[in-house]
């Protein structure tokens, strides 16, 4: 009879457990997303599993690339700290999942940004932070120096769950060339199978074969073919349905291409609270409340830009300086002929 | 209360927390996905895939759905486990009977196997044969043919495919022979039963197993051409095999990483059940006058077998279930094409891995369905 009633009691128990549980998550909050991350002390954010100039670890585990900056900037913004990210290397099959069950809470690994991706699955693109197309890269010692030199039986390296696989699939198919298509699921695999010779040629974002040019075994031996076959927006991600995260993940990457236009720096930054421009004094925080319709203080963008940089110092740091693409490109501010222009920030 | 009713209680409260908890899965997930607007549903198997996939087994391109998708990574999925099953079967029979040799030479090589390659990650030995392989195997164009028709290269092998010209009449004239074989068979038990007379019921099979295929090349019009592979240049320096038939180095490292894997358990299992049988029953057989074969055949393995197949079958389903590390190796089993890029492409993550988590079920539930079968029938009958 004991026994009956003990486990009656537990199985109580673990209903009024579930019932609590069920409740919490049923309770709508206004950004969840902001709470939680203040009150862990950390941004959780979603990198790549390796690829130089976006997001790449050093050997003693410290992130860099232009993907990273964009969570230091939110972490600088919302935590006071750029310092304050927990980066989670994820395989471009994992990375929505990851998102999506709330494991990260921003998403930045070069991302194409689609209209299946925005709309279908729960996820929601706060901006671009580098306009990007795909390429091909071959070996010099093929001859082959334009896309138009394709020939029917082709071996393709790439990876898979990326937009490469079905832009690939496109252009083979309006050429008329019969392709195979040899996906891995990580890149370091697919850097390797090529570098072996398993495959003809590597396709991916031209960033990407840009960077991972630099772990082959003789990078000079090979070459990018100067088509591009698709337009690649990269951007940031979110989890829909926190429209105040949304925003403050959007707009810290606007402040750093905005700060960039301004002219203002990391170096800088300080003194130009004194500025005549209203435009800058805004970005500094001397002039305004932009912050308050975040939950943030007056001097979050002014720590974006001094603890992060603006996005050309960005740009240097990681993807110029370090060789992978010195040229900008249309990743250059609108004034100076690139396609870079964001809403002003007021 | 009674013995009855307190018996059923507890069980009865285990069974609705188990509800409860699946219920409470569910409904979170539900609640979650609505939050985010993600809908749930299947109607996106019938959407087109648009994407290729390297290796298919029946006719496949973008164009087809992500059902047909779904389809192409499971008969890879197949396909890999069912060599994988046959190599790593012979295999482990011929290394399990090495084991036992009075050959020290042969005894030890077949231990040291056995230890080297259980003791590895498999999915390490994967990389190692594809890697290996990849650096190890000549560009197209430097491959020196093997008997002048096989070309092992980077790219793949490279076979050459046969070209049958009615191919059915030579299929009707195999089953005839089954089923004249079977016939024979039964006479032949019957004739030792009633005279005690023997047939040689071995050789008159393989005579007509031979000789009624060959009649019909002659007389039925069934002819075999061979397409031999022939090189073609993609550009200066790159090569490809054009014709035959090309099986990819992803496909050939896979099965070979699993086989030599599984191969040393089954070995194991092998050596079990022939030291399981006492050493009497030998003598006895032998002592009655039976030939070093038939003690074998009939005495020693009926009863080994039944203690090596439940444990087999065991290696049979892990060797299916590891074969999902392919995509490790861009081999499109059923995990990289359904389970990872379709469900990239769609977003459809609760679907695709529940739809996928059922399949490998079903495979190895069947695969376990069908080895039961067999245990029984080889199981002690007693009368």
């Amino acid at each position: 009879m004991l026994k009956v009633i003990k486990s009656l009691t537990s199985f109580v128990a673990m209903v009024a457990v579930l019932f609590v549980f069920t409740t919490e998550t049923m309770a709508a909050k206004k950004s969840k997303t902001l709470k939680n991350t203040q009150k862990k002390g950390f941004v959780r954010c979603g990198v790549s599993q390796g690829l130089p100039g976006f997001s790449n670890a050093d050997a003693s585990g410290n992130w860099t690339g232009v993907d990273v900056d964009v969570c230091r900037a939110v972490a600088a913004a919302v935590l006071g700290d750029a310092n304050k990210v927990k980066f989670t290397p994820l395989s471009a099959k994992e990375r929505f999942t990851a998102l999506t069950s709330g494991e990260i809470d921003i998403l930045s690994r070069n991302t194409t940004w689609t209209l299946s991706r925005d709309a279908d699955i729960g996820l929601t693109f706060v901006g671009v932070n580098f306009y990007d197309g795909q390429g091909f890269m071959v070996r010099k010692s093929s001859g082959i120096t334009s896309t138009s030199q394709f020939k029917s039986g082709i071996s393709a390296c790439t990876n898979i769950g990326t937009t490469t696989e079905l832009n690939m699939r496109d252009f083979f198919n309006s050429k008329g060339i019969s392709y195979e298509p040899v996906a891995f699921e990580k890149a370091d695999e697919v850097v390797a199978a090529y570098d072996a010779g398993r495959c003809d040629t590597y396709t991916t974002d031209k960033s990407g074969l840009a960077a991972q040019r630099t772990k082959l075994s003789n990078p000079d031996d090979h070459i990018v073919l100067p088509e591009t076959i698709s337009k690649e927006p990269l951007g940031p991600v979110v989890r829909q349905g926190d429209s105040v995260w949304e925003d403050i993940v959007r707009w810290s990457l606007n402040v750093m291409i905005e700060a960039e236009e301004y002219g203002i720096t990391s170096g800088n930054a300080d003194s130009m609270k004194t500025s005549e421009n209203p435009a800058i004094k805004r970005l500094v925080g001397a002039e305004g409340e932009l912050g308050a319709a975040f939950g943030l203080d007056n001097d979050w963008s002014l720590r974006i830009i001094k603890q992060v940089g603006n996005y050309g110092e960005s740009y240097k740091r990681n993807i110029a300086d370090t060789g992978i693409l010195p040229d900008r490109g249309p990743n250059q501010l609108w004034t100076k002929g690139g396609i870079l222009y964001v809403p002003p920030a007021r | 209360m009674n013995i009855k009713v307190r018996k059923i209680i507890p069980q009865l409260i285990t069974v609705l927390v188990v509800v409860l908890i699946f219920g409470f899965f569910t409904f979170n997930a539900q609640i979650n996905m609505d939050n985010r607007g993600i809908e749930f549903g299947f109607g996106f198997l019938s959407q087109e895939s648009s994407f290729d996939v390297q290796f298919s087994l029946i006719d496949y391109d973008g164009s087809h759905s992500y059902a047909r998708a779904y389809l192409v990574g499971l008969l890879n999925t197949l396909l890999v486990a069912f060599i994988g099953i046959i190599i790593s079967t012979i295999l482990g029979v011929i290394i399990g009977i090495a084991r036992l040799s009075p050959n020290y030479l042969i005894e030890r090589s077949a231990a040291f196997y056995v230890e080297f390659f259980r003791n590895i990650p498999l999915l390490l030995q994967i990389f190692f044969w594809y890697f290996a392989a990849l650096r190890a195997l000549p560009l197209p164009q430097d491959t020196e043919p093997m008997f002048g028709v096989f070309f092992l290269t980077i790219k793949g092998l490279f076979v050459p495919r046969f070209v049958w010209e009615n191919l059915d009449i030579l299929f009707y004239s195999i089953l005839a022979a089954v089923i004249s074989i079977i016939v024979i068979k039964n006479y032949a038990r019957k004739l030792q039963e009633k005279e005690g007379k023997q047939l040689p019921v071995l050789y008159i099979s393989i005579g007509l197993l031979i000789i009624l295929p060959l009649l019909t090349f002659l007389i039925g019009g069934v002819s075999l051409n061979f397409e031999i592979p022939v090189i073609k240049q993609l550009s200066a320096g790159s090569y490809i095999y054009e014709g035959g038939l090309g099986i990819p180095p992803e496909l050939i490292a896979l099965t070979l990483a699993l086989a030599l894997y599984t191969a040393t358990f089954i070995a194991e299992c092998v050596r079990a059940g022939i030291q399981g049988i006492s050493k009497g029953q030998k003598e006895a057989a032998a002592s009655i006058g039976l030939t070093p074969n038939q003690v074998l055949k009939l005495v020693i393995m009926p009863q080994a077998l039944r203690i090596i197949i439940p444990p087999t079958t065991n290696q049979y389903l892990n060797l299916t279930k590891n074969s999902s590390l392919a995509a490790a190796i861009a081999y499109p089993d059923l995990v990289l094409v359904f389970a990872g890029t379709a469900l990239m492409q769609t977003g459809r993550a609760i679907e695709i891995v529940s739809i996928t988590m059922l399949t490998y079920l079903s495979i190895s539930l069947s695969i376990s369905v069908l080895m039961n079968w067999y245990n029984k029938k080889i199981a002690i009958k007693e009368k």
